[in-house]
């Protein structure tokens, strides 16, 4: 109660720390940090922005598929042996990244699997309908709704109590963070390397399959002209499937690199702010635009933890939403324009 | 909301369109002759006690008050919604600066406090007075997020809003030593009246629990009374040039603005006077609840308070009313309550899942009736309101009921 006093009398000559001194500081060591996060936001912006090129809509349930993501991984852990607690397993850096690997690949199929089955489930009897625009995307907030519901109430019941439920699950930590060396006064953890690297290697092989395999150009022309691509042959319904299974797949790699760094996060709410950040990162690089996501994933990531320490813990969300509108506000097309089907056909 | 003429074939005839036709034809009052004795109806449901309707869980009376501020909300973001199109995901950030602006102005926890000896508002009268200033606050603040951001269209739209709603939650939560962060402001003004020796404090206090005229039933009352102002408010408007303006930008943004509406300037007004409303509902809230705290402005209420008017029918203003006695009404149904006629439930349990249903509610109606339960209806609104009836009555009385005058 003292120290909540305290912070209260020293906040009262200044409503919003502006401390540029910190800032200047940590500015390496933020950067490193903010590209961490930012590269998690942009594997799931990436979801965002396939989706609205090929179909135009803002799959607002995407941050649900992004959970239940986070929850799959959990739940591959589990089959393999581990129990929750909060300690650390030690199981050697081999057997680690493998038991990471599969983690990530059962995280991947149950996003995947999810973003799927939502695009039968909800979206294609839309379609179908012709809906305009704003009724997918009551319906993408309905599903979200129901998955978080799903997660929250449903899921301990069907597993017994050890899946979903208010809180959050005890973690399950295989890394031990642990600075492996020093680039400017920025430590770089084991955790950052991890993250950065598959990332780079997912986005890596997401550019190249959209831009280089036959699939890709599929995607690429129907969000170019959906009438023209089907005319040549492209399935409409087929690319779209596809557009959702990579968008999931990314959304579950995510996931398990998110619970890397945050252990505690897994839980039934856990996805939706880190969602609309993602969305804020596709807009940020331009909607719709494949390498557009994963810059504006970076930057917001950056920008975002700087802001954090400028103004203070509690304006990190307040930073993003800030510059979502600002960006909207003053470049709608984001920083590489919308140009999934226009970019190099 | 929809242009697209093969999702908008609507089945023609039925029951609902009977009566619509029928109440259409009757003159104004013998249309008042049936509406005030059901408004009546209506207000008198908390004291009635009638036994199925009755929530068993929670207080009868303060379930009809919370329906009473989901209405007005609803009415408001219908004018946002369901008038002008404009999908609006932060509308709860409005309520929460309208219940907020009446917290400041007379919680004592709050530096700009003016119930004081010092300040310019008397103890009894200061929530009246309030409800004014937190209606005009909010429309300011309507005003400075539409301004900037409703160039934007659809899509863009709703996830600025939304982030809007964020920011004012997020706002409240941090700057501690004005909204007093996480604890919130308590003892907010309400109107003290009626005192007596059963109740103390006043009819409107919190601490009113008496068995049948609570506190809640008051601010029931008081509610019933404020929609009927906005819908009044908001019917007129709706057969001005202005409501004209919402519906051609709602069907069709560019041809509205080609045919020279003021696409902009409309919309901002659409924006405003929805935040108006839903600020007014805010600060009933802060009177009723007396505590206002961070937490109860979280997105998730802008979804319900969607889901209200979605459910209800976007565009319709009595559709947005049934929606939110719904959203608000339904759960607190099965709060406590073990068996419905006879049958055994878990009522406890179907309260809980609010959400699940909800969203699976929205997500079923989206494919199967995008239009809402009672949906609109474009009425002939170029021409008068005399023209309109004349017409329409004499095709009641020729054809029959199944004739739809539209568009």
């Amino acid at each position: 109660m003292t120290v909540l006093a305290g912070s209260a009398v020293s906040l009262a000559t200044a409503p919003i720390n502006f401390n540029l001194e910190a800032l200047g500081k940590l500015v390496w060591q933020l950067t490193v940090d903010g590209l961490t996060y930012g590269a998690i936001y942009a594997l799931v912006a990436v979801g965002y922005t396939l989706v609205y090129g090929v179909l135009r809509l803002i799959n607002f349930a995407h941050s649900e598929i992004f959970m239940l993501g986070m929850f799959g991984q959990y739940a591959v852990l589990l089959l393999l042996g581990f129990s929750p607690s909060g300690n650390v397993y030690n199981e050697g850096t081999i057997l680690t990244i493998i038991y990471l690997g599969i983690a990530m690949l059962g995280g991947m199929a149950v996003s995947g699997g999810a973003a799927v089955g939502l695009e039968r489930l909800a979206y294609r009897p839309l379609r179908k309908r012709n809906a305009p625009s704003l009724v997918f995307l009551i319906t993408a907030i309905g599903a979200s709704f129901v998955i978080q519901e799903f997660v929250h109430y449903v899921l301990p019941v069907l597993t017994g109590g050890e899946l979903g439920g208010v809180n959050a699950q005890v973690p399950i930590r295989l890394v031990e963070p642990q600075t492996e060396f020093t680039i400017l006064g920025a430590d770089i953890t084991n955790i950052t390397l991890i993250i950065l690297i598959s990332a780079f290697v997912l986005s890596l092989g997401t550019d190249a399959f959209v831009n280089r395999t036959k699939f890709g150009r599929g995607i690429r022309a129907v969000a170019q002209d959906p009438t023209t691509a089907t005319l040549m042959g492209v399935s409409r319904e087929r690319v779209i499937m596809l557009t959702f299974l990579i968008g999931g797949v990314l959304a579950g790699a995510a996931a398990l690199l998110y619970t890397l760094k945050i252990p505690n996060g897994i839980v039934y709410s856990g996805g939706f702010i880190l969602g609309i950040k993602a969305f804020c990162a596709a807009v940020l690089g331009g909607i719709g635009n494949l390498r557009g996501a994963l810059l504006g994933g970076l930057i917001l990531g950056v920008m975002e933890l700087y802001g954090q320490v400028l103004f203070g813990t509690g304006w990190r969300d307040v930073v993003a939403f800030v510059l979502l509108i600002l960006i909207l506000m003053f470049r709608p097309t984001g920083i590489l324009g919308e140009s999934l089907g226009r970019a190099r056909v | 909301m929809s242009t697209n003429p093969s999702f908008d074939q609507r089945a023609k005839g039925g029951v609902g369109d009977a009566f619509r036709s029928w109440w259409n034809a009757q003159a104004r009052p013998v249309q008042w002759l049936f509406g005030v004795p059901f408004i009546l109806l209506i207000a008198l449901l908390p004291i009635l006690n009638i036994p199925l309707l009755t929530t068993v869980g929670t207080n009868f009376g303060g379930v009809m008050a919370q329906f009473g501020m989901y209405a007005l909300i609803a009415i408001g973001l219908n004018v946002v919604v369901g008038q002008a199109g404009l999908l609006d995901l932060g509308y709860v950030g409005f309520y929460a600066v309208g219940a907020y602006t009446v917290a400041l102005l007379t919680s004592p926890a709050s530096p700009w406090n003016q119930t004081g000896p010092n300040g310019w508002l008397s103890s009894s009268w200061a929530w009246l007075a309030c409800l004014p200033i937190a209606i005009l606050i909010t429309a300011i603040s309507g005003l400075i997020l539409g301004s900037p951001t409703l160039r934007l269209r659809g899509d863009y739209l709703a996830i600025v809003t939304l982030g809007f709603g964020e920011i004012v939650r997020l706002l409240a939560d941090n700057l501690i030593e004005i909204t007093g962060g996480g604890r919130g402001l308590a003892q907010v003004a309400y109107p003290r009246l009626g005192v007596s020796e059963s109740a103390p404090l006043g009819v409107f206090s919190a601490g009113n629990v008496a068995s049948t005229l609570n506190s809640g039933v008051w601010w029931y009352w008081f509610s019933i009374v404020l929609i009927i102002l906005a819908l009044l408010f908001v019917g007129n408007l709706e057969r001005s040039r202005v409501g004209r303006a919402w519906v051609a930008i709602r069907e069709d943004e560019d041809a509205a603005e080609i045919m020279g509406v003021p696409t902009f300037k409309f919309k901002l007004w659409a924006f405003v006077i929805g935040a108006g409303i839903g600020g007014m509902s805010g600060a009933l809230y802060a009177g009723q609840v007396q505590f206002v705290v961070p937490t109860n402005f979280n997105v998730i209420n802008s979804v319900l308070f969607l889901c209200a008017v979605v459910l209800g029918g976007q565009g319709n203003k009595l559709g947005v009313i049934l929606g939110a006695f719904i959203i608000v009404y339904l759960p607190n149904f099965f709060l406590g309550r073990e068996e419905i006629l006879g049958i055994p439930i878990n009522g406890d349990a179907i309260a809980q899942y609010k959400y699940l249903f909800f969203g699976l509610a929205l997500m079923v109606l989206m494919i199967f009736r995008p239009q809402g339960l009672i949906p609109v209806r474009q009425k002939l609104l170029t021409y008068g309101r005399e023209l309109y009836v004349a017409a329409r009555r004499r095709q009641h009385d020729e054809v029959g009921a199944s004739v739809e005058v539209t568009k």
